[in-house]
């Protein structure tokens, strides 16, 4: 049986309670919306691109503890990467939290993340931990209309 | 279920006990004899679906292995009796709602497909340019969208009748937004999202004045107590067969024979038409004018005998323990500390909704999952309801005949360890 403390790990319940740059980002750049039809998760993130550094990302919405957690958890990582950087953590994370094997060689570290490893025990729930970054993925290529999880 | 058919129900007998063995009832079901995570199942999301019965199983097994064959084509015994069963089945429905005459009884997929079924053909026969269609703001996605749907195509106004903060449906307003240019009205009998019992009856009296016809949508109502389409006297009525612990895939639109006979056909193809030629169709009578192909016949027979199973155990008795379990749960849920209930309507079906502070229902939903319990999470179809309350979602605990006290119970203890959690 999966054990819950391994989806709701004090780290993610800690960051679902207090969000780390949730707010709007008045110098972004490149933004995108985010949409969980499922649960009705709303997500916005900001970018401030500088050339292909992430000089800052915040990001504002509504949604499950989970996706919450996910969206701060993931604008403290990225800040400061390169785009690049950013992708290939975006690779990295959604590999962990659907369970495949590191599908790339050179795989990036990827830190506090690893928290959401508890994820893949909860298949539904692995939208809710992608969402913002799928969300972040638009924001970088300046995609219009919102990102659905569906 | 309180009153399904909206007269007020004396406290006295509510309070007459009927004999109702819920241990019993259950035994009948066996899905709910297994464990989730370890833990035995707890079915609440009866609002989404039911479950089904063994004679359900057994009869659909029966017809696949003994009797499977066409209906209304072959002379063969076999079609024969797959025919005689599937028309055994409509009359089963017809008494079930107490509707006039069996040919006012039409086989769909679903309350999805019956109402897109009125919209496609009474709605496009009758609604023109300017004209407005009623709905209320309690329904289901399934009841906005192919009046939305049909008000585009044809240049119509959707109008939406408001509810208060109980979840309970204005009625004055409602009357006001009944003018002579309203075609049709279209209301849940019970919200999925609240559990509130329209007012049935007045809805229509008022909508009849008017002569305007009224669509009710029956999906959360016919599981829970007697529905009398004669009595409401509304002109469409729609239900799911799965909900009323029935298969899948099946539902009924009961109508008025005269407006059946009326309305152009939905669906063309076999078994819809009395003679073809290249040239000119004649169609069928009604209802088969509606059931255009090979029908969904173990569905059909899985719906006569789901309600066979129903008429053994006496409705009467079901929304009885229906209303107590409800009063139970109610009571219990709202002493939670941080609970807001959404749909606090005075008269409510076994439907609790809610919310709790800080916690997302959908991770209220994980927790409870662990625990074995099935809830529903989400905006249950109906949106505009969450939006008109101000929240995403919500978490719906709904019942059915089978469910106990100690389900309620596993509820409670589940929501605590919520608490726990993000405490």
């Amino acid at each position: 049986m999966s054990d819950l403390r391994d989806l709701y790990q004090e780290v993610i319940l800690d960051h679902t309670k207090r969000p780390r740059n949730f707010h709007k980002l008045e110098k972004a750049n490149h933004k995108a919306d985010g949409y969980n039809p499922l649960c009705g998760d709303k997500i916005t993130v900001y970018l401030e691109l500088e050339g292909d550094v992430l000089r800052n990302i915040s990001f504002q919405g509504s949604g499950c503890a989970i996706s919450t957690a996910s969206a701060s958890m993931m604008t403290e990582s990225l800040k400061g990467k390169t785009t690049a950087e950013a992708q290939a953590l975006f690779e990295c994370f959604h590999d962990l939290v659907t369970g495949k094997p590191a599908s790339q060689s050179n795989t990036p570290d990827i830190g506090k993340l690893a928290v959401f490893t508890g994820v893949r025990e909860f298949p539904v729930r692995v939208k809710c931990a992608s969402l913002a970054w799928h969300t972040l993925r638009a924001a970088l290529d300046n995609r219009q209309g919102a990102v659905s999880t569906e | 279920m309180k009153a399904v058919t909206d007269r007020p129900v004396s406290k006295t007998k509510q309070e007459r006990r009927i004999p109702f063995d819920v241990y019993k009832v259950r035994e009948d079901f066996p899905t709910l004899k297994q464990k989730v995570h370890g833990k035995p199942l707890v079915y609440l999301d009866n609002a989404a679906t039911s479950q089904k019965p063994r004679i359900v199983l057994d009869t659909t097994m029966r017809y696949y292995t003994a009797e499977n064959s066409n209906v209304h084509r072959g002379v063969h015994f076999l079609s024969e009796r797959a025919t005689k069963e599937y028309e055994d089945a409509r009359t089963k429905v017809r008494r079930f709602i107490n509707a006039a005459e069996d040919r006012e009884i039409v086989f769909v997929r679903g309350t999805t497909e019956a109402i897109n079924l009125v919209a496609n053909t009474y709605g496009r026969q009758n609604v023109r340019a300017g004209d407005e269609v009623i709905i209320s703001a309690m329904e289901h996605h399934s009841n906005i969208v192919p009046w939305q749907m049909l008000c585009e195509e044809k240049g119509a106004i959707l109008r939406i009748a408001p509810i208060n903060d109980a979840g309970e449906l204005l009625l004055d307003e409602y009357e006001r937004l009944l003018t002579p240019k309203t075609r049709l009205v279209a209301m849940a009998h019970v919200s999925n999202a609240l559990g509130s019992i329209n007012p049935v009856r007045r809805i229509v009296e008022l909508a009849h004045r008017q002569n305007v016809a009224v669509l009710i949508d029956g999906a959360q109502a016919v599981p829970h107590g007697h529905v009398d389409v004669r009595d409401l006297n509304c002109d469409f009525y729609a239900f799911s067969g799965h909900k009323v612990f029935g298969p899948t895939g099946i539902g009924v639109l009961y109508g008025k024979a005269t407006l059946l006979e009326a309305m152009p056909p939905y669906q063309g193809g076999g078994d819809m038409i009395s003679s073809v030629t290249f040239e000119k169709t004649t169609y069928n009578k009604i209802p088969y004018k509606f059931e255009a192909g090979t029908p969904n016949i173990a569905g059909v027979i899985g719906l006569g005998s789901a309600i066979d199973y129903l008429s053994s155990i006496r409705l009467d008795a079901v929304s009885a323990h229906e209303n107590e379990l409800l009063e139970y749960a109610t009571n219990a849920i709202s002493e939670i500390s941080g609970i807001r209930l959404l749909g606090t309507a005075r008269e409510k079906s076994a439907i609790v909704s809610f919310v709790l502070n800080g916690v997302h229902p959908h991770d209220v939903g994980t927790i409870l999952d662990q625990e074995g319990i099935a809830i529903r999470t989400g905006h249950h179809c109906a949106q505009p309801v969450m939006d008109r309350f101000g929240v995403p979602a919500t978490v719906r605990a709904s019942l059915a005949l089978y469910n106990t006290r100690e389900d309620i119970d596993a509820l409670v203890a589940g929501l605590r360890k919520v608490s726990e959690v993000f405490g």
